[in-house]
């Protein structure tokens, strides 16, 4: 009966010593569906590589997401891993919420050989770098098959220049007796990614930057032909306007709208919807392309120290490994941050011309996303609803960012 | 101690249970917000730095916020008289008809209880130009010009009032008739049988005694339209307020500087604006339009 106790006792030991020698992380990120289930799966491949490493997954709803940090800050509970948006993180820095990743992990070669080149311009932050991201965003333009054989236009042959993009608008939009638009050639929407376009994309084309090299300055306003441009596609060529049928993805999707500029996480819904489209690189201008990325990233919170640290270094290695990416381009559509990762898919037609977007792609660094995007939809409505020039609308809109940029780069004493 | 005071002393501690629960989940988070206004606090950080009035000064200076306190005042403005005016006419109507009454009070009665995002959709659809709008495809049909509605800088506000007008008269006919049947019938005939004609009867008799009602539907009606915010969100693109800030309310505003700026200082100024701006209404409003009537 003793030895029966000893053992037991001594089974107990071993065990009590492997349980408590495995490190707890916690990792959050906000509620969706597919997103969620890709991380668990995940996990529990990470868990069987690191055996003494346990992953705690807990998700938010995405309105809620920003408070539940909030909360959990002063507490000193929350996450030591946290998926965010890569335009968050000054303000998450700023914050104290997380820290730099060690230079010694994270080489300046480590993310040129794994990722493309405006990943790690959009995760730093004043000459530190704060995460890594899984997979990526960019625009493109798609459009309707169908709409384009009806116009008489060739099904297979997409827009490739500015220019042509207007004449097979014109030709794709249709007017009632009183001359309202009845099917956009191209769905305008500021509010949707046209903002971005504008801002990353047009502006480069014709000649300028959006801001300057360490976004403190705005400097869109000297380039009035981008904003120009897209106004004359709602006030002279008449091809679309912002709002038709409610929104830019509600015409592409109920073929009201022939063409759009939109983003890869649109791919799955529009093929749910059955919808015959094709997608093309965005047309280029001069021969000058140009593009938007973004991105949600994974990076390590103030909470993470010693072998806690160590086992979130792991793991966000672990969630950027191009294993991972491929995975995930497979279970949520995002495309891969690897650019070696994404060669694969480059001739695929769907996700091909995103992923050769990426090449020239820029990634806005926000620092008040809501109030930067505002402007640039007020610029647009200044010029089609109240007629004021695009150069006067482009410099008000200036100047109004370049107060939100003050004010910020003045909190962190610059 | 005598049992009159007994009673009171029990019915005061049985007062304070509720009280106390309304103190921790009302007044406290209302003073933090006061304490909060004072700081530069940006819902991440757990340090909050106090910036004095610097927030006050700041939000005074933002144009966007005067734009939304005009606003606001003009929902009230337009609104108020509507809604009030409208459904005393129904409700004077309603209250002459017996036949197919309730069917009537239904009608009027179904958008309010409809939820809000719900109805705010459908009007937003109603609104959209051709060919998916059905006012406009209405107008579209007999050759008349057809309106921007939402997508106007001008129009946008009168039309999100026209919604909100809709939705509420389901409310204020509902009381405006419950009113106007609690005024005894002994009234009206007396003064029928002194000769009193319609007009008279109206506005001698009816609208008098229906007094406590009209303070109590203005006073609730004005701070709906002072926090107005769903129809705005729901019906202007993405929930921005627009076209060009043209409808965006303070509650708007304190919402996109609290959890889309992260500015919870500022946000919260602007709360305790408006907080004041409604205290100070509805005191007026209780004082002017609640004098005592000599019948």
């Amino acid at each position: 009966m003793k030895r029966y106790l000893l053992v037991f006792l001594a089974v107990l030991l071993i065990v009590s010593v492997s349980v408590f020698a495995k490190v707890k992380i916690v990792y959050w990120q906000y509620y969706f569906e597919t997103k969620v289930k890709a991380i668990d799966e995940l996990i529990k491949e990470f868990q069987k590589l690191y055996p003494d490493i346990e992953v705690e997954h807990v998700t938010f709803p995405y309105e809620t997401f920003n408070e539940k940090v909030a909360a959990s800050v002063p507490a000193g509970t929350g996450p030591d891993v946290v998926n965010l948006y890569y335009g968050w993180i000054p303000k998450y820095v700023t914050s104290g919420y997380l820290q730099p990743l060690p230079k010694s992990e994270f080489s300046d070669e480590y993310f040129a050989k794994n990722f493309f080149s405006f990943v790690p311009k959009g995760v730093e932050f004043m000459g530190e770098r704060y995460a890594l991201p899984i997979a990526v965003r960019s625009l493109a333009l798609f459009w309707n098959k169908d709409l384009f054989k009806e116009a008489g236009l060739d099904p297979e042959k997409p827009p490739r220049t500015l220019q042509e993009l207007v004449e097979m608008a014109k030709k794709l939009t249709k007017y009632d007796k009183q001359g309202n638009i009845v099917q956009a050639g191209l769905a305008t929407q500021p509010s949707g990614q046209g903002h971005h376009w504008i801002r990353e994309v047009l502006t480069r084309q014709f000649g300028g930057a959006p801001y300057n090299d360490d976004y403190t300055k705005v400097t869109y306003q000297n380039v009035p032909a981008a904003l120009k441009f897209y106004t004359d596609l709602i006030t002279v060529h008449k091809v679309g306007y912002p709002g038709f049928m409610n929104d830019d993805i509600t015409a592409f999707t109920s073929q009201a709208a022939a063409m759009n500029i939109d983003g890869s996480f649109r791919i799955a819904s529009l093929k749910k919807a059955g919808i015959n489209f094709g997608v093309a690189e965005l047309p280029e201008y001069n021969g000058i392309k140009s593009n938007f990325a973004s991105f949600w990233a994974n990076g390590i919170t103030k909470n993470a120290t010693g072998e806690k640290l160590d086992a979130a270094i792991k793991f966000i290695k672990f969630l950027s490994s191009d294993k991972v990416m491929e995975i995930w381009l497979d279970r949520v559509g995002e495309l891969p941050a690897n650019p070696t990762v994404a060669q694969k898919y480059y001739n695929d037609p769907i996700y091909g011309p995103f992923l050769k977007g990426l090449e020239y792609a820029h990634a806005t660094m926000f620092v008040d996303e809501t109030a930067q995007r505002q402007v640039m939809m007020d610029a647009v409505d200044k010029v089609w609803l109240k007629g004021i020039s695009p150069e006067q609308a482009f410099k008000e809109s200036a100047q109004t960012e370049q107060a939100v940029l003050d004010k910020f780069w003045k909190s962190v004493g610059r | 101690m005598k049992l009159r005071h007994k009673k009171i002393l029990t019915a005061y501690l049985f007062l304070l249970v509720p009280l106390t629960f309304f103190a921790f989940i009302r007044f406290y988070p209302m003073i933090s917000a006061f304490y909060i206004s004072f700081t530069d606090w940006n819902i991440i950080s757990p340090v909050k730095h106090f910036v004095g009035l610097s927030n006050y000064v700041n939000i005074f200076k933002d144009s966007v916020f005067r734009i939304s306190l005009l606003n606001t005042l003009k929902y009230v403005l337009y609104g108020v008289p509507s809604v009030i005016i409208l459904s005393l006419i129904l409700a004077l109507l309603l209250n002459n008809i017996t036949k197919l009454q309730g069917f009537y009070r239904l009608i009027y009665v179904m958008p309010y209880i409809t939820p809000l995002v719900a109805t705010s959709w459908v009007w937003r659809w109603m609104y959209q130009k051709p060919p998916t709008g059905i006012i406009n495809n209405f107008l579209n049909f007999f050759g008349l010009p057809v309106r921007n509605f939402l997508m106007s800088t001008t129009e946008a506000l009168p039309s999100i009032v026209t919604t909100t007008v809709w939705i509420e008269v389901g409310y204020c006919v509902i009381i405006f008739l419950a009113g106007l049947q609690s005024i005894p019938k002994e009234y009206l005939e007396a003064a029928k049988v002194d000769g009193a004609n319609r007009r008279q009867l109206l506005f001698k008799i009816t609208l008098p005694l229906l007094n406590p009602v009209i303070v109590f539907l203005s006073v609730m009606e004005t701070i709906m339209f002072l926090r107005i915010f769903t129809q705005v969100y729901n019906m202007s693109d993405q929930g921005s307020g627009g076209p060009l800030n043209s409808t965006k309310p303070l509650v708007l505003y304190i919402y996109q500087k609290a959890f889309k700026s992260f500015d919870m200082g500022m946000a919260t100024a602007a709360t305790v604006v408006l907080f004041l701006i409604i205290l100070g209404i509805t005191v007026v409003q209780l004082k002017v339009l609640n004098r005592k009537i000599q019948y």
